[in-house]
């Protein structure tokens, strides 16, 4: 008798395992092309869904086989049309003689020796930011306890009275009197029993006494004793921060070309990403500025382009503005400045530098400063910075070409032990 | 009859539900077995989705299998080329089990269930239980349980030894897994409880029989003697199944590494039957679903509208594009099959004077009686050899290509014709024997003297070399396996080295 099973409610990852162990051959392949990938892609597309192609090769299996080019082959094909014992027919150039192997209907051909490992998204992020984390995250997140939250957690003995949960009471109190009862109860009938059978009076007058007793014992059940009383309990469970904000600041003055801008669209992206994929919610904020700031939308961040000189510091005091009017210490507050390190004056790379130091750096978690640029001097900005980053909270680094970004960013959020 | 009206608007209903299935299977079960008289295994029908049936797929049809990267590359490439609709899913997958366990894809019209429960189900299912290749080499009652055994085990030795290590010995055997068939000799009946057995037997002995102090005493003059005698040759007599031989000799590998390369033979072992039976297997499913859905049409129990979907999809299965189609690739194994098991019928029926000389013995008998005493006892390169009749060749126009290597030129060796008939037949039955692909490669000797060295030799066929940079890569897996230096050398039928691998 045949069984007829439905097994499309089953699990169907049982490849699984295997396609895990088969990534992790070609895991040294997959990161390789990891910032090919990133410098092909639009910046959109590696920061919402979707998968991604990565070629692999040399996973042939070896076997012992026979190389197609020699020997005496003979082969039976079908549909001959025109051909009589003993024609001659020139070999395809170039083909490796006979081709067409014989392959059964069920397996796919495969020529090939490369093909595309498609990964989901989250496979991708795992290997973009496999060895990187944000300086201070880890810290951020156990330090976050400040934020705390008071949940039910079922019921405890002791309590103040307004917590008092009356239904749990009762029930306890029901319980407690239906036990105690039937002791009592069993007891009355053990002795109302004896009662009956004694002939001595002495002992007749001792037991109807016990009797009474026992009568008003279970008639005088406490309704509520202290043991019944039970109190709603609460505990404070730390709340753990999951929203960030980043902002993003970069120089649309006139020296900022398409290249540098296409460079900063890259780094800035890259920290997009890996904020997405730490917490639940990030949110982005564009400020550009040439000789005054501007909070702006991403498509005009990117693409409007302005002219005149630089000043920096307006910038990061519409940051510091934005950031106390909207963000309470419930965010993680990020910034990303991008700039050729062109500055209008000493001065205004002077008061940069304080702002950071006094006002934005301790409410932040993290500063990464970028310089697009590929002059061998120190800009101004870049000496007032480099003064007080300390690759901690405050990070900046030189760059000029696409390529650079990955190690750079590599270098910025380089793992570290959480001592 | 009223059964048979509810049957027929069930069958006609392209819907099918859990009843239709069962219907079905009770129906062509009836006419599997008064019909065509085939003995089967219990039917396990499962019903599956596209993506359970890749994973079926990556797991070669076994519905479990021990953990290795190798599955997990097939289940990516067979996963993107069905995604990217390069590749279709077939309509089911059998496993040669008992009971026999086939899947169904979920997305069948009722038309395509119950083309493939008779396909699988009756057809493969009979082949599984009466060809005696499959009875011989395979162990259809445990090879479900032999292989939760080998994943348990392999899972054991990836928690002891670390995932690498196994993973280089499953690499290193899967590399000689062509060579890891017992062809002569029959294997013995596998099962789980008694593997298990027999490991813990084996540790057991060895514990009770360990003793330091043996290997301290000095060897008898005789043990000597005979030893020396031994080692004038070995092995006696040559080695083909070289993953066999290493689990028995090789010097220094560990128990469990042993055990490992005996689990990727015994898998070798199981799958042996089909590739040598791929035509006839085929061949004889689609006969069998083709004389059952029309015997069913005959009972009245499928309309018209059903008969012209199956029969568009019977000739699909069948479609053999010729030589110089961009579709070629290869003789569809379903279309040589069927087209041989018919006209075995045919003889049968309506010989003709060509048949009568041809094929004597067929004249007269019973074709069912035939088609079974065939499908029983033949494999791919015998069944063509004896039943490939002119007129299947003249039907599927076959003729041969001569390729010889340095000429510029193919010949065309025979076609269809009186002279061409033999030639053809004989050329095809070779090209299906399994020595045509698979280089003829055997242990011949092993210098027990000095170097515990293992000697290969490759022996030519056709002039036909390894292909260098996969043998080398073969070699150095068998090196790792041997533990000790290893050598190949390739002999042309004169008995010189045409070519040598070794590596140190």
């Amino acid at each position: 008798m045949s069984h007829i099973i439905d097994r499309r409610k089953n699990d169907k990852g049982k490849s699984t395992g295997n396609r895990q162990k088969f990534l992790k051959r070609v895991e040294s392949q997959i990161k390789k092309a990891i910032p090919d990938i990133i410098s092909q892609e639009s910046i959109k597309d590696s920061s919402t869904g979707g998968s991604v192609k990565v070629p692999v090769r040399g996973l042939d299996e070896p076997t012992f086989h026979h190389d197609p080019k020699t020997g005496k082959k003979q082969s039976v094909r079908p549909g001959n049309d025109k051909f009589s014992e003993g024609d001659r027919v020139p070999k395809p150039k170039g083909g490796g003689g006979g081709g067409g192997r014989g392959k059964g209907s069920n397996s796919p051909e495969v020529t090939e020796d490369e093909f595309t490992v498609v990964l989901s998204r989250e496979e991708f992020l795992k290997y973009f930011f496999d060895d990187l984390a944000l300086p201070n995250m880890v810290k951020k997140l156990m330090d976050s306890t400040d934020n705390f939250e008071m949940r039910r957690a079922g019921y405890t003995r002791d309590s103040v009275p307004s917590r008092l949960n009356i239904k749990t009471s009762y029930q306890q109190s029901l319980g407690r009197r239906l036990a105690l009862k039937g002791v009592l109860d069993k007891k009355l009938a053990l002795l109302e029993e004896q009662l009956s059978l004694a002939t001595d009076p002495q002992l007749k007058s001792t037991l109807t006494e016990e009797v009474e007793k026992v009568r008003r014992q279970a008639s005088t059940l406490p309704f509520f004793e202290d043991i019944d009383l039970r109190y709603n309990n609460f505990e404070r469970v730390p709340i753990p921060v999951t929203s960030a904000v980043m902002f993003c600041i970069m120089d649309v003055s006139a020296s900022m070309g398409q290249h540098e801008k296409d460079v900063a669209k890259r780094f800035f992206t890259l920290l997009y990403i890996f904020l997405t994929r730490q917490y639940k919610n990030v949110e982005l904020v564009f400020i550009r500025h040439h000789t005054e700031a501007k909070e702006v939308s991403e498509e005009e961040f990117f693409n409007s382009r302005e002219s005149g000189g630089t000043v920096v510091a307006p910038s990061l005091k519409l940051m510091e503005q934005i950031m106390r009017t909207r963000y309470d210490e419930n965010w993680n507050v990020y910034c990303c400045q991008a700039s050729d390190g062109d500055v209008w004056s000493k001065q205004d790379a002077t008061e940069c530098k304080q702002l950071l130091l006094e006002n934005i750096l301790p409410a932040i978690q993290y500063m990464a400063y970028l310089e697009i640029s590929n002059s061998p001097r120190e800009s101004d900005l870049w000496q007032a910075y480099n003064r007080i980053s300390d690759d901690d909270s405050f990070s900046i680094r030189q760059v000029y070409e696409p390529f650079e970004i990955w190690p750079v960013f590599q270098g910025l959020f380089r793992k570290r032990s959480v001592a | 009859m009223t059964d048979k009206e509810k049957y027929r608007a069930m069958f006609c209903d392209p819907n099918w539900d859990y009843e239709t299935l069962q219907a079905a299977d009770e129906v062509i079960s009836r006419i599997g077995q008064e019909y065509l008289k085939l003995k089967i295994y219990p039917n396990q029908i499962e019903v599956v989705t596209s993506e359970q049936m890749l994973d079926a797929y990556a797991l070669t049809g076994l519905p479990t299998s021990y953990p290795h990267w190798k599955f997990g590359k097939d289940f990516v490439l067979n996963q993107s080329n069905y995604s990217k609709g390069r590749m279709g899913l077939s309509y089911e997958l059998v496993i040669n089990s008992n009971p026999c366990i086939s899947y169904n894809m979920e997305n069948n019209s009722t038309c395509m269930m119950l083309l493939v429960i008779a396909h699988a189900c009756q057809g493969h299912n009979a082949f599984f239980a009466n060809n005696y290749m499959f009875l011989d080499w395979t162990s259809a009652d445990s090879i479900v349980d032999y292989m939760a055994f080998a994943r348990e085990y392999v899972l054991r030795c990836e928690e002891e030894h670390g995932e690498e290590e196994v993973e280089k010995v499953l690499d290193a055997a899967h590399a000689l897994m062509n060579y890891g068939v017992d062809k002569y000799r029959k294997p013995s009946k596998l099962s789980a409880l008694e593997e298990n057995e027999r490991l813990k037997k084996l540790t057991l002995i060895r514990h009770e029989n360990y003793n330091e102090l043996w290997r301290t005493l000095p060897k008898s003059t005789a043990e000597l003697e005979t030893g020396a005698l031994d080692e004038g040759r070995f092995p006696k007599e040559p080695e083909d199944n070289i993953l066999y031989f290493i689990e028995k000799y090789a010097p220094a590998l560990p128990a469990w590494k042993r055990e490992l390369v005996r689990i990727v033979r015994k898998v070798s072992q199981y799958f042996y039957p089909q590739g040598a039976t791929k035509v006839m297997n085929e061949g004889f499913a689609t006969f069998v679903h083709y004389h059952i859905i029309n015997k069913m049409f005959e009972e009245g129990y499928l309309n018209d509208g059903f008969m012209l979907e199956f029969i568009k999809s019977h000739s699909g299965v069948l479609y053999q594009p010729e030589y110089s189609s961009k579709f070629y690739s290869g003789l569809n194994p379903y279309t040589l099959g069927f087209n041989i098991f018919m006209d075995i019928k045919r003889i049968c029926q309506e010989p003709t004077e060509e048949d009568k000389a041809w094929f004597p013995d067929l004249i007269g008998k019973d074709w069912l009686d035939q088609v079974l005493y065939v499908m029983e006892n033949f494999r791919d390169d015998s069944f063509i050899l004896q039943y490939l009749s002119p007129k299947v060749i003249r039907d599927m126009k076959l003729f041969t290509i001569i390729d010889n290597e340095g000429e510029a030129e193919f010949e065309i060796g025979a076609i269809h014709n009186e002279r061409g008939y033999r030639r053809v037949r004989e050329q095809l039955a070779a090209q299906y024997d399994r020595s045509s692909h698979i280089p003829n490669i055997q242990v011949t000797r092993v210098d027990r003297h000095q170097t515990s060295k293992l000697y290969l030799t490759h022996y030519m066929q056709r002039d036909r070399k390894l292909e260098t940079k996969s043998a080398r890569q073969t070699m150095a897996h068998l090196r790792y396996l041997w533990g000790f230096p290893v050598e190949l050398h390739s002999k042309n039928k004169l008995g010189i080295n045409e070519s040598s691998f070794e590596i140190k």
